[in-house]
């Protein structure tokens, strides 16, 4: 019921809706229907990939669609994996995605080191550049960058999709950040004790960094592993292409029908990332906003 | 000079060294290679027989209609996208700005297209959009509206494409705006609490010109994302049908094997155009934002 109440405001007559208990409770209730809509349209693509997997052909072609498959058809993975060297794909993607990671720290700290805590001639330009390549869309520079490549004799191994990631623009400027936030005077009594750029960097940045670290090997991690475009067109053998370009043609060698198939292999490129997602869907989401706002 | 001061010197530029080579070597000099080769008629096969050209290659883009093409898909998809993601994110954001678990699953939840990869997405979307045995189809005719042939037909294949790389990045900005909207200060709110303002002039007068340097980089971040786009394009339709879909870093793409010079120098025009872009926002946009 709403009670309407009369309510004399500068001179003039007003109806107002007195905010009645029950009312209010419709309204909570209708925000939460309409959240949950939003967050099924979001989820569901991914529900019905893993539904989608788990059926036959035959439950794939029904009308009306089926939603949980009758018996669970665990053996299209098997199909999935035996249509093409898998366990090849799935090496080269964490072969790729670590090596890159761990080639961006090494180089990645002591520059940002560099930038965040010394006074040199031309630093400002050189942090320009650093700035101005975060800018230039490897969309463009992979035909040169292949060539390069194809020169120096190694466009059939992992290498080119690995070392023209080696220095990550983003992550330095983001460490570089966090680094500036460093006191200086902590760093300059470990000098008094004599202490090594090495020991600085290894006892006093890097631990004070982690969060910056973090940050920077999770979107590595998020985006080598889920890269497509770069593999795409440096790549010229199936021995050294990652899971992606692997399941990606799936649909090509499976045909256009057979999507209880294409969704297996899916579920295996898609869940690695959804695991780690689930048990640390805070930090990842800080992560990315983080490097959002900065 | 002794050697301790020479070393002290040159130490910050030996720190910074491999980090200036990676990007000397991977992003700046390619850039020149690039133009460079934009002046070639290149060959693949005999470095030797490639031949200088100077700008017939920029030349031949000006006047090839699929390029045109190329770049009216490529801006009828950047306009789609940036303006659908840009009012849905920030409608989305206003609506769970405020922190409670159950928003904040709700984030989650949004977010997670954003770190699964454009195959899978793609893929997804495309059983979705199966004209015979999709869901999509499925659903329209249970409310008995038609089915669409989404991606199949050169009439709705770019909405399409549009559709799913909206439903991609929403997550993602309504999250960053969120976090915007969290870091307005609750005093300017009560402030206008106080005035007895309406919601919907506490939103134009005072939400929207606070968030406005946020909106504002979000807004060069996705345009310049939108103008590279390539990767749903590639999975999805394969630039059609008939180059509907057909963007300008899929029109590079295709040539970069059977002429590299042509290609290079659509990718130096591409480079150009993303540069004018963001010269003109920060122009004209960056003296109506509010900096607080």
């Amino acid at each position: 019921m709403l009670i309407q109440e009369k309510k004399q405001v500068g001179g003039k007559l007003r109806y107002r809706i007195r905010d009645h208990a029950s009312l209010r409770l419709l309204k909570r209730l209708l925000g939460f229907v309409a959240k949950l809509a939003v967050l099924i349209v979001f989820i569901f693509p991914f529900l019905w990939m893993i539904s989608t997997s788990l059926q036959t052909f035959e439950e794939t072609l029904a009308f009306p669609p089926t939603w949980i498959p009758a018996a669970p058809q665990w053996h299209n993975f098997a199909e999935a994996m035996r249509s093409a060297p898998f366990v090849t794909y799935a090496k080269n993607s964490v072969i790729i995605t670590v090596s890159v990671i761990v080639l961006q720290m090494i180089v990645m700290i002591p520059a940002a080191y560099a930038f965040a805590k010394y006074r040199f001639w031309g630093r400002n330009l050189l942090f320009g550049i650093v700035l101005l390549a975060f800018m230039i869309p490897g969309q463009v520079t992979f035909i040169p960058v292949y060539l390069m490549m194809a020169d120096w004799g190694i466009n059939n191994t992992l290498l080119p999709q690995i070392i023209p990631f080696m220095a990550n623009a983003f992550g330095i400027f983001l460490l570089r950040q966090y680094f500036m936030q460093i006191p200086q005077e902590i760093i300059e009594s470990a000098r008094l004790d004599n202490a090594s750029e090495f020991k600085i960097m290894q006892k006093i940045m890097i631990p004070m960094a982690v969060p910056a670290l973090a940050t920077v090997a999770l979107f590595s991690f998020v985006s080598h592993w889920n890269d497509y475009f770069w593999p795409l067109v440096v790549t010229d053998s199936t021995a050294v292409r990652p899971l992606t370009i692997g399941i990606a043609m799936l649909r090509e060698s499976e045909g256009v029908s057979n999507w209880h198939i294409i969704m297996a292999g899916n579920v295996v490129l898609v869940l690695p990332i959804l695991i780690v997602y689930l048990f640390a869907s805070k930090q990842i989401v800080k992560a990315f906003v983080y490097s959002g706002i900065k | 000079m002794n050697r301790r001061r020479v070393w002290e010197t040159t130490r910050p530029y030996a720190l910074i060294l491999p980090a200036m080579i990676a990007l000397f070597l991977f992003v700046v000099y390619p850039v020149f290679y690039l133009i460079k080769l934009s002046l070639y008629k290149y060959n693949l096969l005999n470095k030797d027989k490639s031949k200088f050209i100077g700008l017939d290659n920029y030349r031949e883009i000006f006047t090839r209609d699929d390029f045109y093409h190329a770049l009216a898909n490529t801006a009828v998809y950047t306009v789609g996208v940036v303006l659908c993601t840009m009012l849905l994110s920030l409608g989305v954001a206003v609506w769970l700005r405020k922190r409670s678990r159950f928003n904040a699953i709700l984030q989650a939840g949004l977010f997670t297209p954003h770190i699964i990869s454009i195959v899978s997405i793609a893929l997804v979307w495309m059983w979705l959009m199966e004209p015979g045995h999709g869901l999509l189809n499925y659903v329209l005719k249970a409310f008995g509206l038609p089915g669409s042939p989404w991606l199949q037909s050169s009439s709705t294949s770019m909405i399409s494409v549009i559709l799913v790389s909206v439903w991609h990045s929403i997550g993602y900005y309504a999250l960053i705006m969120v976090a915007a909207l969290q870091s307005i200060p609750p005093t300017i709110y009560e402030a206008a609490a106080l005035d007895n303002a309406s919601r919907f002039k506490v939103f134009w007068k005072i939400t929207l010109p606070l968030i406005s340097p946020q909106l504002f980089f979000i807004l060069v971040i996705m345009t310049i994302g939108s103008f590279k786009v390539f990767d749903t394009v590639k999975i999805m339709t394969g630039g059609g049908p008939n180059g509907s879909t057909t963007t300008l870093v899929y029109y590079i793409y295709e040539f970069r094997t059977t002429s590299i010079g042509f290609a290079s120098a659509t990718g130096v025009v591409l480079m150009a155009i993303i540069a004018v872009l963001t010269f003109v926002y920060f122009k004209v946009l960056a003296q109506r934002i509010h900096y607080q």
